[in-house]
């Protein structure tokens, strides 16, 4: 038996990729939505401690699918990176774009150096602005490209599915409740189309909410307040779409 | 080396290395020249810099006052009349600062960050004590400069969630670092702060009481001290006066701070020497 010498370039890089996407593909996919006031993230994570979405500054969240040790380690870096830049320049030089930028070079230096394994990752940077049309999200897969969002974006092993779910009924304007059902909908979707529940208590829900008086924009929605909009969001009509005028008051 | 921000490129080997939670400890190895602490000193000679003077704080059940007065001076003059030397260091807690206005509102800045940035990291707040102990650490790395006359000397006032209860810590140059029970002053004018507030003090006082106490002990002490200022009727520049409580921190807007510090001025046309403690 003998070792072959040589492997494509292509086929190398197709290799890295395979394996890449295998490994998100064991996490859960979590989806990020625009709303009315602000970004929510949602995703279905067992753990209370250990989170998927964090903030990385002011206006800045951090969502990620794959293995943990290694988004952990980005999202630590982001940290480090914005509050440096925050430190050195001022706390409005802090952007997604950039933070992005730095995350898809570090992403796709790892995923072409043949020294490295790839990172099983899959990571969305979102932004919220002070009106809708300020909001950013940024989509990293695992070998540092970068896609620029509207609206909703799903990652993780069941993406494309819950994306293509998301794109047909997300609407721009939706209320916090009506986003939270919509996102919980799409997640609760199995590949073979069969819907299961995903009880409160393994949801983590966390948003961007610009209309709150702090600077950091970033809070978790946890225990009464996620059971409350949940009982929100089911209480508005079967089908959120046609429902474009009900002005429901998503409570703070 | 270089561990560039300011580039898009790759996230230096030190971000995504596993350590610490303190951003501090992070910009020590990682950047150390910009940390207030590791300048190189001039070798002799006082620089004559604006400084910050009086800061009051007062406890009352459920939760803690931290108030300042609005004068910088620089020698016998006035450097600034609206200066801000309370802040709020987090959710939580406040920070006050007395001393060289440069130096102390950096150093405030860089502990409002350490706060934030352990915070995010570990995903949960640190301690009361944790928090004063870290600006404990942050003020004896200002110590060659301390000694060369330009020393900052705060007061942190929070509300401890653990305990239920505002708590105050006072320090020293050195970063020594002291509880204090009820009430507490830093600056030139602490003294005469402290004077009036001894007299006023009890331990079951309302939030309103306590913030009128605070404004109290500030006019004593700009009475006295003529680097403190007292309320500027003329200019509508009335002290800072915050408020801590399980809610969180709150700043009094300049409507309840400018209606406190008027009436307090009003009694005091007929009474100058402020309220009247009981002889026994």
């Amino acid at each position: 038996m003998s070792t072959p010498f040589y492997v494509s370039p292509q086929q190398a890089m197709a290799d890295r990729a395979e394996y890449a996407r295998k490994g998100i593909a064991r996490g859960r996919s979590l989806v990020v939505l625009q709303y009315a006031d602000g970004i929510v993230f949602v995703g279905e994570n067992p753990s209370r401690a250990l989170h998927k979405f964090s903030e990385i500054y002011d206006r800045i969240g951090f969502a990620a699918a794959g293995k943990y040790n290694e988004y952990e380690n980005l999202r630590i870096g982001g940290v480090r990176y914005a509050d440096l830049r925050g430190y050195t320049y001022d706390r409005d030089d802090v952007t997604a774009r950039g933070l992005a930028n730095v995350y898809a070079q570090t992403l796709g230096t790892i995923f072409s150096s043949s020294a490295e394994k790839p990172y099983e990752v899959e990571l969305v940077v979102a932004e919220v602005g002070s009106e809708p049309e300020g909001d950013q999200i940024y989509r990293l897969p695992h070998d540092g490209s970068i896609v620029d969002e509207h609206g909703s974006v799903a990652v993780g092993g069941n993406a494309e599915q819950i994306s293509t779910y998301l794109d047909q009924r997300h609407r721009d304007g939706m209320t916090l409740a009506q986003a939270l059902k919509l996102a919980v909908q799409a997640l609760s979707r199995d590949t073979n189309g069969s819907e299961r529940e995903i009880p409160a208590e393994r949801l983590e829900v966390a948003v961007l909410d610009r209309t709150r008086p702090q600077q950091r924009k970033f809070k978790r929605i946890v225990g009464p307040q996620l059971s409350r909009l949940l009982e929100a969001g089911a209480a508005t009509s079967a089908e959120p779409v046609e429902s474009s005028d009900t002005e429901s008051d998503d409570e703070e | 080396m270089e561990a560039n921000t300011r580039s898009t490129g790759r996230l230096p080997a030190a971000f995504l290395t596993p350590g610490s939670s303190s951003f501090v400890d992070f910009l020590s190895v990682h950047q150390p020249e910009i940390l207030p602490g590791n300048r190189a000193l001039p070798v002799k000679g006082a620089i004559e810099a604006p400084h910050g003077t009086t800061i009051v704080s007062v406890t009352f059940p459920g939760g803690v006052v931290l108030a300042g007065d609005r004068r910088a001076t620089m020698g016998n003059m006035i450097a600034q009349r609206d200066i801000e030397k309370v802040f709020p260091a987090d959710e939580y807690s406040a920070v006050g600062i007395a001393g060289t206005a440069g130096l102390a509102v950096e150093m405030v800045k860089l502990f409002q960050l350490e706060l934030e940035h352990f915070e995010k990291v570990e995903g949960a707040q640190l301690s009361l004590e944790g928090k004063a102990n870290r600006l404990s650490t942050m003020i004896r790395s200002n110590l060659g400069m301390a000694m060369q006359g330009l020393a900052v000397v705060p007061l942190f006032a929070g509300y401890d969630v653990d305990r239920g209860k505002g708590r105050i810590f006072s320090y020293d140059v050195t970063g020594g670092r002291s509880e204090e029970h009820g009430y507490a002053a830093t600056g030139s004018g602490s003294i005469f702060a402290r004077g009036a507030m001894k007299k006023l003090y009890r331990d079951d006082l309302t939030e309103p009481e306590a913030t009128t106490l605070v404004v109290q002990a500030l006019y004593d002490a700009a009475d006295d001290d003529s680097a403190t200022g007292g309320p500027d009727v003329a200019r509508r520049i009335y002290p800072i006066v915050t408020v801590i409580t399980d809610d969180g921190f709150r700043r009094l807007t300049d409507e309840e701070g400018s209606q406190i510090a008027r009436s307090i001025l009003e009694r005091r046309l007929e009474q100058p020497d402020g309220p009247r403690a009981a002889l026994l």
